[in-house]
């Protein structure tokens, strides 16, 4: 108690290290916990036995790096050390205010590390580097997508919680579209045109006819879980062969950069999805933070009166917002068909829509920010399947609820209050 | 009604009509959307529509054959016999619960979009009383009923305790509450306690019989009773009890209440602690109501289905009073019912069903939308309010 007390007396001199009660709130939880991580962690260490294995390469991969070990004992000991002493760091308000946000990257990786060290420890089969790595990119590609659609949606004012439904319809189009056509560029084109519907069903029951916008999401998300469910009862599965074979997106390796060891394929031989993905967390970030438009969008989004009064027309910008984060939606839906087996099965985004908007809150409405969660989101997916066919200690099905827990914490404001746009859900009417 | 009605009595009579008129109009265009819907997705029926202009007859009855046979199949799976009567009261029974759940929280501002999870937490305790205990037959269903409450009004109540403390908005929370209480049940599944012996995939041991909700005609059981008995525990729990005052005044102005000495934190920690009470009992109701085939679904994973999200969309039909969730409970339980003999008689998925419930909703959530496609009901709203049409 001492310290805190040194600490409180340190704030009331130094006006310009001054810690709100919200922020000493979240600074001591987050210590909190990484210290009860670490305590953890510490535990783990010593029930640790043998080493383990870890592969860079995969089996086919042409290029064959080396399997490395790591001693399991002294490698989760040291990790659990970390994050004790990150924790205590924050608990004790030691750490420098500047250092803090490296300080808690460190910790978490070495979360992750210990973890997966303890969890591979002593079974024969090396943990895949490579295949980690490919799998995050790939869970992951869709929930970029799909947060940057309710990045822009959200920063407009409009609550989007028909994610899911707009991956749904577009994943459905997608596969449809691309089956009969037999042309990924069209499949493409129409699962955009699907995500935008879908958006625009969206825009007009929220914007236009003011229904409640949380309980249109899920409304929405029914409906597109019927509508697609009932064409394909109907009509696609009878004639699955000429309806549900779409062609599947071939990667596209990027000369060069696609040859370096280990990152090169994961990141540079890709499909055209992955690429615009990436591109477009710039994109929407740039749109947002760097143009006119941006500027209107996030003006409706925080003070609708203000802006309107400026001249801006609330309803169209927002009408703008919602169509342009339809299109992402749609881009992410087609992944789940086009960009996997080329098939269409019923509900197959299962709750993606979902983790992409818990995404959207962890990164505080900001397009690089949300996308660095999808990211998280998608290794830990990764993680959890991949410890699972190492038949861990640990069950998977705890790993896979992960982002949900860790979302909960975040949203609880342990972490740091998650704020969103001032007027997200609000209907505007004059 | 009597010599004495007021003026605002009146005013009252006319919007409760506009309100009914609405959800009808509601229901026949979502009729209408599901027939266009059904005859599009037809590649035989909508391949005679090439002969619209030559031969008309042969379109359009094929598109009536088509639409009139899958919802005269759907009328009578649900409204048909005493047994359809009595499966859609089966079918209804969890809506009603579950609906109850999310209503009790619309009264109180809060969106509780958990009662999927709710309800899993709910069957998954009634299930293990229900299979794991030996108690006599009586007391074996109080005490899984009873474990259910409990369950689902932990799992709500530790989002209220969150949304209260620490503001967390409670639309997240539930979302992510659900998939936690869909990840625990997964891992059960795969423990001794809960697997059945001798099985590789997850399913639990059925519940013994002295367990199970007694049937009382055809599919039709005590639980549909207990269902009832919940809307009117709510709805005196809303409209008689000081609680249920806090509630609603809590629900109308935060602040106001907050002003008027009332706690809102504990408040809203009670409302969802009872809203999980009530989507538990909806998981109560799977776990040990009797199927269509007469003995309860084991657990599995799919065991409550998506009865926590319908449940959202029988609490905004009833417009989350307990009698309204009651009348909206069984529309959505006969289209369940209706959808399961559309499908097998008319050959129509049961997924229409699922279009239908969501386009209902849309409907009556847009009121301005039906008066835009009814000029029916935009005219009379011109008579009462400007006299000239």
């Amino acid at each position: 108690m001492s310290t805190a007390t040194i600490a409180l007396r340190d704030e009331v001199i130094r006006l310009d290290q001054t810690e709100s009660r919200e922020a000493r709130r979240a600074r001591l939880s987050s210590g909190g916990l990484m210290a009860g991580i670490g305590l953890v962690l510490l535990v783990l260490a010593f029930r640790t036995k043998g080493e383990a294995r870890y592969a860079l390469s995969g089996y086919f991969d042409a290029v064959q790096l080396p399997t490395f070990s790591l001693p399991g004992l002294p490698t989760v000991l040291v990790c659990g050390l970390i994050t004790l002493a990150v924790g205590a760091g924050f608990l004790g308000g030691r750490l420098n205010p500047r250092l803090r946000a490296g300080a808690a990257t460190l910790a978490g990786i070495a979360v992750m590390l210990g973890l997966v060290t303890w969890a591979a420890s002593g079974v024969g089969l090396p943990f895949q580097i490579s295949n980690q790595l490919a799998g995050t990119i790939a869970l992951a590609t869709p929930l970029v997508l799909g947060t940057l659609g309710g990045v822009l949606c959200e920063n407009s004012g409009v609550v989007n919680v028909a994610i899911e439904g707009q991956f749904l319809v577009a994943a459905f189009t997608a596969a449809t579209v691309g089956s009969v056509t037999k042309s990924i560029p069209m499949a493409l084109v129409a699962a955009v045109i699907a995500g935008v519907l879908m958006a625009a069903m969206l825009a007009v029951f929220a914007i236009r006819y003011i229904v409640d916008q949380v309980v249109l999401g899920v409304v929405l998300n029914l409906f597109a879980s019927g509508l697609t469910g009932f064409i394909f009862d109907q009509l696609v599965q009878p004639n699955s062969s000429q309806l549900n074979s779409a062609p599947i997106m071939q990667a596209i390796p990027i000369p060069l950069l696609s040859s370096i060891p280990l990152l090169g394929p994961v990141l540079f031989n890709q499909t055209i999805l992955v690429y615009l993905a990436i591109l477009s967390v710039f994109l929407v970030a740039f749109l947002l933070y760097r143009t006119r438009w941006g500027l209107r969008v996030r003006s409706v989004g925080e003070h609708p009166e203000a802006a309107d009064t400026v001249g801006i027309s609330v309803r169209a910008v927002r009408w703008q917002a919602v169509l342009l984060g339809g299109v992402f939606a749609g881009l992410g839906g087609a992944f789940f068909t086009i960009g996997s087996t080329g098939a269409f099965n019923k509900d197959i985004t299962v709750g993606n829509g979902f983790i992409a908007l818990a995404a959207l809150i962890m990164g505080r409405w900001h397009p690089v920010r949300a996308a660095l969660m999808a990211v998280f989101f998608g290794f830990v997916t990764q993680l959890a399947t991949q410890l699972q066919s190492l038949s861990t200690p640990m069950p998977s099905q705890f790993l896979l609820m992960l982002p949900y827990i860790a979302t909960v914490i975040a949203v609880a404001g342990l972490i740091g209050r998650s704020r969103g746009p001032a007027a997200d859900g609000v209907p505007y009417t004059k | 009604m009597t010599e004495l009605t007021t003026p605002a009595t009146k005013r009252r009579a006319t919007f409760q009509w506009r309100g009914i008129a609405i959800t009808v109009a509601a229901f026949v265009l979502a009729l209408l959307v599901g027939a266009i819907l059904m005859i599009v997705s037809d590649p035989e029926v909508a391949g005679q529509f090439a002969y619209l202009f030559t031969a008309p007859a042969l379109p359009l009855g094929a598109a009536w054959a088509k639409v009139s046979s899958a919802y005269a199949a759907l009328a009578v799976g649900a409204l048909g016999s005493p047994a359809a009567l009595a499966a859609t009261t089966r079918e209804a029974a969890p809506l009603i619960c579950a609906g109850l759940g999310v209503g009790l929280g619309f009264r109180a501002g809060l969106f509780n979009i958990g009662a999927q999870g709710q309800a899993i937490v709910g069957a998954i305790l009634a299930a293990w009383v229900g299979f794991a205990l030996q108690l006599p037959p009586v007391l074996h269903v109080i005490v899984a009923l009873l474990a259910g409450l409990l369950g689902g009004a932990l799992w709500g109540g530790i989002v209220g305790y969150l949304k209260a403390k620490t503001g967390a908005h409670e639309v997240i929370v539930t979302i992510m509450f659900n998939y936690i209480a869909v990840g625990i049940l997964a891992w059960l599944l795969t423990t001794p306690a809960f697997l059945r012996p001798g099985r590789q995939d997850p399913i639990s041991p059925e519940v013994h019989p002295t367990s199970t909700f007694p049937g009382i005609f055809g599919q039709l059981h005590v639980g549909f009773l207990v269902a009832l008995l919940a809307a009117f525990g709510t709805w005196w729990l809303i409209e008689r009890s000081t609680i249920g005052f806090t509630i609603r005044a809590v629900g109308a102005n935060p602040n106001a209440a907050g002003t008027a000495g009332m706690d809102v934190a504990r408040t809203t920690i009670i409302t969802m602690a009872i809203a999980g009470m009530l989507a538990g009992l909806a998981g109560v109701q799977v776990a040990i109501g009797p199927a269509a085939n007469g003995v309860p679904t084991p657990l599995s994973q799919g065991i409550v289905g998506s009865v926590g999200f319908d449940a959202i969309t029988v609490a905004l039909l009833g417009r989350s009073r307990p009698l309204g969730i009651v009348f909206a409970g069984l529309l959505f339980g006969g289209l369940h019912a209706g959808g399961l003999s559309m499908q097998s008689i008319a050959g129509t998925p049961l997924t229409l069903s699922m279009v239908l419930q969501a386009l209902i909703v849309l409907f009556v959530a847009a009121p301005g939308l039906v008066r835009t496609l009814v000029p029916f009901l935009r005219e009379r709203r011109a008579v009462v309010a400007g006299g000239q049409a």
